[in-house]
């Protein structure tokens, strides 16, 4: 289902003709910012060196410090009278990130939303619980307004009080859940101990974290819902900027108001569909804060096909953070990869370690894996054999030779939140 | 006399190669009464397999498992030695013409006299070769 299917389906040429346009215009509305002013002037850009979307790699990035810079207002492009609403994000160090929104940008924000929403089946018959934030945080009234401009029957419950968010799911049947990935499998927990039964449920929309596929699985199984996957943030509005269509394998971000690219952390280069790296957006239909090349930090790929659902290419669920991004001997390496390649090997088990040192001046990358105990079958040779199978798979994946050692069943760390699997010990040498 | 009993359990114990974890198995062996006949440890890189004969092999293996430890039971064979110059020649000898490969081996001599302890590619095989080559094979009940 469509919620504007002429825009959504927009045919690759019209598509970058309105790219190319509202570029221009987004361009033009920077130069009320007096970052933008400066950092355009020194990089000798004026807004009409812009001619095609290809030029959009001479315009220099902007960082999230920069933002934090700008503290409070300083990235506004319009006066704050136009400015109807301001969300925040944590600053988990020094100063949040303001955000500020006019008429028209909330407007924008919540059709976004109903893209999503309508494209994975929602209409004005659902009746959605929307159990996030509904604070500073962009993810609850983001959602809010979407889900009324579809005409849903909404639930603002927000967080917390987790049994009388199951009551209200029962007694008034709700069809459609937002919430973390994380309070999702809470909720179903306690709905377990107090013996209720969700059947009303039918979609789950889960973001704000990333989560796997074997989480979607369990989600869903104990839910009873099809788990999509949400992508947002603030800067961006919020959440409604890529989303997962019904074929779930991938999350179409809205070409038409995100001009996207897929660069290397390091060095800024820009990739090639099909690469692994940062993604970087440019807004094209912000009015109160228009960015130009905004580095998320997250890490993810442009696909190289095309979704039967009709829609323009998709980005990877994302695969992590470039912070956490290694470079071993000039090589990129996530922390997600290895997580992905041990998935796929029975023989061991997914948690792991990951230790670098340099060696002779060398980068040398070792891996501790756990084997899996149902396929220890007491013989040395079976051992060397799955350390060499993980090596060559990581190889193969990496690029990379390291060096895998089989440790003993449940013997690495279990993190329960944020998990630090890497200890870089190359600093320790020099 | 079946080719069953003469098949004996050897357990294995998957270890990484650092301090401590031999002592952690034969203490947890300690508190549970069983005696170990006979036993080797295999290193490869970084990790390494103790094989062990045991009297009591499905207590060990419960009370290892019970700790964590990734254990295993192999099937292995012992064969009477004399224990003089020549002995082992004609264990090996006999099943060398039996076409049996050893996979791995470890023995072990007392007032008993000497006993080698095998694991081959084709233990059945190696019952047949072995008997029909005249040498002795202890059966499995006199150590477990």
């Amino acid at each position: 289902m469509f919620w504007n299917e002429k825009v959504e389906t927009l045919p690759e040429k019209d598509l970058q003709s309105l790219q190319l346009r509202r570029l221009k215009k987004t361009l033009s509305q920077v130069e009320n910012v007096e970052f933008y002013r400066k950092k355009l002037k020194n990089a000798g850009i004026r807004p009409r060196d812009v001619r095609t979307l290809d030029d959009l790699s001479k315009l220099p990035f902007t960082r999230k410090q920069d933002l934090r810079d700008g503290y409070p207002f300083g990235f506004f492009a319009v006066p704050l009278r136009k400015v109807v609403r301001i969300h925040t994000t944590s600053g988990t160090t020094g100063k949040p990130t303001v955000v500020g929104y006019t008429k028209k940008d909330l407007r924008t924000w919540a059709d976004l939303i109903a893209r999503n929403m309508t494209m994975v089946g929602l209409t004005d018959r659902d009746i959605f619980q929307n159990m996030v934030n509904y604070g500073m945080f962009t993810g609850g009234l983001g959602f809010h307004y979407g889900a009324e401009l579809i005409g849903m029957t909404v639930i603002p419950s927000a967080t917390g009080n987790t049994r009388r968010q199951i009551e209200m799911i029962r007694d008034f049947g709700v069809t459609a859940i937002h919430c973390t990935p994380s309070y999702a499998l809470h909720l179903a927990e306690v709905a377990e101990e107090v013996d209720t039964h969700l059947d009303s449920l039918t979609t789950g929309l889960f973001g704000a974290e990333p989560w796997s596929e074997p989480m979607r699985k369990e989600l869903e199984r104990k839910l009873g819902v099809t788990a999509y996957d949400s992508y947002g943030l603030s800067e961006l509005y919020g959440p409604g900027v890529a989303f997962e269509c019904p074929e779930r394998d991938g999350l179409h971000i809205w070409h038409d108001c995100y001009l996207v690219e897929i660069i290397d952390p390091v060095t800024g280069e820009v990739l090639g569909e099909g690469e692994r790296g940062e993604l970087v957006v440019t807004p094209l239909v912000k009015e109160a804060m228009p960015l130009i090349r905004y580095r998320t930090g997250d890490i993810t790929m442009l696909y190289e096909d095309d979704c039967p659902c009709g829609r323009a290419k998709k980005i990877a669920r994302i695969m992590g953070r470039s912070d956490d991004m290694l470079v071993i001997r000039g090589i990129n390496v996530f922390p997600s990869q290895i997580e992905h390649v041990l998935l796929g090997i029975p023989e061991v088990g997914n948690q792991f370690m990951v230790y670098v040192d340099r060696v002779n001046h060398l980068d040398e990358m070792t891996i501790d894996v756990e084997i899996n105990r149902n396929f220890f079958s007491g013989e040395l040779q079976d051992l060397a054999r799955i350390q060499k199978k993980v090596a060559k798979e990581l190889r193969d994946a990496l690029d990379l030779r390291t060096t895998v050692r089989l440790v003993e069943p449940g013997s690495l760390p279990r993190f329960e939140g944020k998990a630090k699997r890497v200890i870089d010990r190359r600093g320790d040498t020099l | 006399m079946g080719v069953d009993s003469f098949v004996i359990k050897q357990i294995s114990v998957f270890s990484e190669n650092k301090p401590g974890r031999l002592a952690a198995i034969a203490k947890a062996l300690q508190e549970e009464k069983i005696n170990i006949l006979a036993f080797s440890i295999a290193e490869a890189d970084g990790f390494g397999v103790v094989r062990a004969l045991v009297d009591k092999p499905q207590r060990a293996h419960e009370k290892l498992g019970k700790m964590g430890f990734n254990v295993a039971f192999t099937d292995v064979i012992a064969v009477q030695m004399k224990d003089e110059p020549g002995g082992l020649y004609e264990i090996a000898k006999i099943l060398g013409q039996g076409g049996i490969n050893i996979e791995y081996a470890y023995a072990y001599s007392g007032k008993g006299g000497a006993v080698l302890i095998l694991r081959v590619d084709n233990t059945e095989a190696a019952i047949a070769a072995i008997q029909k080559g005249g040498a002795k094979l202890l059966e499995s009940s006199l150590f477990q």
